[in-house]
């Protein structure tokens, strides 16, 4: 793994690839929303508001799966030292805070329709919340930092603290009598009929490539950042 | 203020604002834990009316009936003993349907009627197109036809 270490290594690696997850993505997710929302049926119940399936659900995925990544980057980071770790993590908070605020924005505004309320107070809400605000603390905490990249030890803590929440957003409809439904697609199949289940994956892939793309930018601007700061500490001291 | 003290008083607020968030989320799935009346519940508690209380159950199938002005609706909520008529003007939710479960917030009236101010529906993890669910329903209705036949 250190043999990524080198962040001239990296960023050879990481200037093509970005291109390469970004425009597969864009076009990936503009098909699941045309094939989503233009060529699905409408729901036996839901009609309709069904729809918005395509993006609550892998808005709520990475959401999750920022974190679960930001738990990892924080432990590579504190054990091995690696270099690029905080670097990633700190790449994934503000996509991962974004997405996790779509997952709610959408469920909420399908929430109305559907339940009846915009809100409760449930587990899977108010868990999912909870990792809305924790996205934001780590992002406050690692722009603490008085130097620019500097890759601190206290947020990668808080990176693994936080982690705890993600099996309890994942578990909450089954340790709670919740507003919310179970799980539909679990390791044993799916309880979403195949019309919605196609367009969704396809809506999965394109999101998870953006996503991909979106931290590949992020670490090369804060690798560009980091070197500018080091030229100008040269430069000052003569 | 030295760049110490900065990150000392960001990591602080951080700190608080966990505990905040932890401390409302904890009271609030304790209070969505609390308890709504079932029918037989709300029969044995002898709930004074005009108290707002919260009533859950199933919508009784066939039960539904809605006004002539389009908005107004009454059902019966049952759960396995006992039955509970409720009043309730607005839009329903899409899920609201015979055969669900529904919670309801709202106050009993003097002549016994549970009258809702909102109305709460579930969804269950099933997502199922509309065509088809006709379909099954047709087929269900075809074989029960032929049985008896």
């Amino acid at each position: 793994m250190h043999r990524f270490a080198n962040p001239a290594r990296f960023l050879r690696i990481a200037k093509p690839l970005t291109p390469a997850l970004f425009w597969p993505g864009l076009m990936l997710t503009l098909i699941a929303c045309i094939w989503g929302l233009f060529f699905t049926p409408t729901e036996r119940l839901m009609g309709d508001t069904v729809k918005i399936l395509f993006v609550h659900v892998p808005a709520a995925w990475l959401g999750m799966g920022g974190w679960t990544g930001i738990a990892i980057a924080s432990i590579v980071q504190l054990v091995w030292r690696h270099p690029l770790a905080g670097v990633a993590a700190r790449a994934i908070a503000v996509p991962g805070a974004t997405f996790a605020a779509i997952c709610l924005i959408t469920g909420s505004i399908w929430g109305r329709p559907t339940w009846g309320t915009w809100w409760v107070w449930d587990g899977r809400l108010t868990s999912m919340l909870v990792l809305f605000f924790l996205y934001l603390g780590y992002i406050a905490l690692s722009n603490a930092s008085s130097e620019k990249g500097d890759t601190s030890r206290v947020a990668a803590v808080f990176g693994i603290i936080g982690a705890i929440n993600i099996p309890i957003i994942n578990r909450s409809v089954i340790w709670w009598e919740s507003q919310h439904q179970k799980a539909s697609i679990t390791l044993s199949g799916s309880s979403i009929d195949s019309a919605y289940l196609a367009p969704l994956f396809v809506a999965v892939a394109g999101f998870s490539l953006l996503f991909g793309a979106l931290v590949l930018m992020r670490m090369r601007a804060a690798l560009a950042e980091m070197r500018i700061e080091a030229r100008m500490r040269r430069m000052a001291e003569g | 203020m030295k760049p110490k003290h900065q990150r000392l008083l960001l990591a602080l607020i951080a700190v608080v604002a966990l505990v905040s968030a932890g401390l409302i989320a904890a009271s609030a799935l304790r209070e969505e834990a609390s308890y709504f009346y079932t029918p037989t519940t709300l029969a044995a508690a002898n709930v004074e009316p005009g108290k707002a209380i919260r009533l859950g159950g199933m919508v009784q199938k066939g039960s539904i009936l809605r006004a002539a002005d389009g908005v107004s609706i009454t059902f019966i909520v049952q759960d396995q003993a006992r039955s509970q008529k409720v009043a309730y003007r607005g839009i329903t939710p899409d899920l609201f349907v015979e055969g669900s479960g529904v919670v309801a917030d709202g106050r009993l009236r003097p002549d016994g009627i549970f009258v809702a101010e909102s109305l709460l529906a579930k969804h269950d993890e099933n997502y199922v197109p509309k065509e088809l669910a006709d379909i099954d329903m047709t087929a269900a209705a075809n074989t029960k036809n032929t049985i008896s036949q």
